[in-house]
């Protein structure tokens, strides 16, 4: 009888060693993983967002144009003047009508995909939403100027249905209207939520997913209507997702330039300033004060939501 | 006793699925009803029926006396106690057991007082401000219980509520099941499939099979008279004897169910090859082959225990040799 050992001396190469190494040391394994991308976000990105924070607490000097390199916070003040100010009023209320109007457009679409479509209609949906992502972001922009030019379809659309009052009457409110909807601010509204509306569906979609169909049958047994579902347990259930989306929504739009400069007014948001300042103007320190703004925004958000217990779901 | 939930010839299927199958059935009003059968048999379905969550595809359901078709759960006094419990986790366990009365409008001191009152009754007081996360799966199914018991339903449908539990508990809870549904005197109707607490707890059993009822009455019918070998077999495992053999030994020809308890060693009986042979602590259960047929005998003990392969006689009863109807 051959005697079984319980030990398999099989004789190990280099690569044998490494994995009994990694085997008996599982936390030195996770630290090989981590380590790259905590080196790529930590050193590049923190770093280069603190050296941003630090020029901002500088300033040009108004008549050389200079920079000069002394802790002030002139450079923040100047973020206060009624020209600058209105940019960054302007840009998070523009973020924040994106991000509502996303999150209604969105829901449905979010809530139809996690509770009714199976198989192929899943299928559907996910290329669906993905589809618009797979194209350049420029080519969607400049097809939305065509889309909503004077001499574009929607106008024609508008024309041909005998609404072209309509379409006049509304263009002539000020603030969100224009001589034709791609130099409007309401032009920009919709290409914003158009190329961030996957980003909000997402996040719900998932959130919703996780939301038991008993849930929603037990409320309506207690004797809730339905929409008194959504409201008492849907949306808290949901909030997670929405709030996920919104952070994309919002922090997108706050920090976009492109789509503003291809179609909308004339009138600036925080990325163009951030972009002019730091280009032509050669005021860097105003555009990173500029750029610190839609950081700190975003931060004071997520702090209210968590206060608002928007969280508590997860 | 006026009639609580009554089937007519209700089916609810499913393309070609029968989940549902021209089932009738009466519930009277303060009855312990329990629906028995194993997955897939229809008895979720037919509860989730009476709750609205779905809707017969033909039949009439009349829910204390309303055509219940057409109505939303929202409308049904009935309330269900779910499977997974189905707490909101998002809400403590006071909100969750005054869900009902808030969404009914009922002013917040007042359904607080009414939940602390419910949960008092399920010997959860004090537990309002924890999160259901928080509670343990046996707390968790009393505040379902509660929660649903708080609206003052005029049934209450009871979805495996004791699936979840391990062994103790769900004993313990079987017990305060049975003597809350006595102090309330409201309909319980649960679905199990757990044939032990189908007996031990309702006034009245309905066995499913394949979507209909196989068999409805009282627990000691269902198991010391089974009509159908279905139930003989599912019912706790009884001996099911096809007619060739039944003709053979008793000169009928229909099934025949015997309960492997009443099986008993004896000098003179019938021949046994005995297969295999299990310790179960109070009793031995023993399988053997007894005119071709498999069988069980559950052996008290104290009794003479056979060994594997060897053939003895065993005995029974004439009167323990039920004589199925179908």
């Amino acid at each position: 009888m051959t005697e079984h050992s319980v030990i398999m001396d099989r004789q190990g190469g280099l690569m044998d060693r490494l994995s009994d190494a990694l085997w008996r040391k599982p936390g030195l394994l996770i630290f090989l993983l981590i380590l790259p991308p905590a080196l790529w976000l930590g050193v590049i990105y923190l770093g280069s967002l603190f050296a941003l924070l630090a020029q901002s607490f500088f300033s040009v000097d108004e008549f050389s144009g200079l920079i000069q390199y002394e802790f002030t916070l002139k450079t923040y003040r100047e973020l206060l003047r009624p020209s600058n100010f209105d940019i960054i009023i302007r840009t998070v209320v523009m973020a924040a009508a994106v991000t509502v109007g996303a999150a209604i457009i969105g829901f449905p679409v979010a809530y139809y995909a996690a509770r009714y479509a199976r198989g192929k209609w899943k299928a559907i949906f996910y290329l669906g939403v993905m589809l618009p992502l797979w194209s350049s972001y420029l080519v969607k922009v400049y097809s939305w100027k065509l889309i909503l030019a004077k001499e574009g379809i929607l106008n024609w659309l508008f024309e041909t249905l005998r609404l072209g009052w309509l379409l006049n009457a509304y263009l002539s409110i000020p603030v969100i209207g224009g001589n034709s909807l791609s130099v409007s601010a309401t032009g920009t509204f919709l290409v914003f939520l158009y190329v961030w509306l996957p980003f909000m569906i997402l996040p719900i979609q998932a959130s919703l997913e996780r939301v038991p169909l008993s849930m929603l049958e037990a409320s309506g047994d207690l004797g809730a209507r339905p929409a008194q579902t959504f409201r008492h347990v849907l949306l808290p259930l949901a909030l997670p997702g929405v709030i996920a989306g919104s952070i994309f929504t919002f922090s997108l739009t706050l920090g976009d330039y492109i789509v503003p400069q291809i179609v909308g007014s004339s009138r600036r948001f925080i990325g163009q300033a951030v972009y002019a300042y730091q280009g032509t103007a050669g005021n860097i320190p105003l555009a990173a004060a500029f750029a610190v703004v839609p950081i700190l925004l975003m931060a004071v958000y997520l702090w209210i939501a968590k206060r608002q217990g928007a969280f508590d779901a997860l | 006793m006026p009639s609580a939930i009554r089937f007519t010839g209700v089916s609810r299927h499913y393309g070609n699925v029968k989940a549902v199958d021209n089932v009738d059935m009466d519930i009277a009003e303060g009855e312990f009803f329990a629906m028995l059968g194993p997955s897939g048999s229809g008895k979720t379905t037919s509860l989730r029926l009476i709750a609205g969550f779905e809707q017969p595809t033909a039949g009439d359901i009349h829910i204390f006396g309303h055509v219940a078709q057409g109505i939303p759960p929202y409308k049904r006094n009935v309330n269900t106690v779910f499977q997974d419990y189905a707490l909101f986790p998002h809400l403590n366990v006071r909100d969750n057991v005054a869900y009902g009365l808030m969404v009914a409008g009922q002013a917040k001191a007042e359904r607080y007082r009414s939940a602390e009152r419910a949960l008092d009754m399920v010997a959860l007081g004090g537990y309002g401000d924890r999160k259901p996360s928080a509670l343990s799966g046996g707390q968790r199914q009393r505040v379902a219980l509660a929660r649903a018991l708080v609206n003052e339903p005029k049934a209450l449908l009871l979805d495996e509520p004791l699936g979840a539990l391990d062994l103790k508990l769900r004993e313990q809870m079987q017990e305060e099941l049975k003597s809350l549904q006595r102090s309330l005197g409201i309909t319980f109707i649960f679905v199990t499939h757990d044939q032990g607490e189908a007996l031990s707890m309702a006034d009245r059993v309905a066995v499913f099979n394949e979507g209909r009822i196989v068999q409805m009455g009282a627990p000691e019918d269902i198991y010391y008279r089974p009509e159908v070998p279905f139930v003989a077999d599912f019912v706790g495992s009884s001996n099911v004897l096809p007619p060739e053999i039944m003709r053979e030994i008793r000169g009928v020809d229909a099934y025949g169910a015997l309960r492997p308890e009443a099986v008993r060693r004896c000098d003179a009986g019938h021949d046994a090859q005995v297969r295999n042979v299990s310790f179960l602590g109070a009793t031995t259960r023993v399988s053997m082959q007894v005119h071709g047929v498999a069988m069980t005998m559950l052996l008290p003990k104290g009794a003479e225990i056979p060994a594997a392969g060897s053939t003895i006689q065993v005995c029974w009863r004439q009167d323990d040799l039920h004589v199925m109807s179908r």
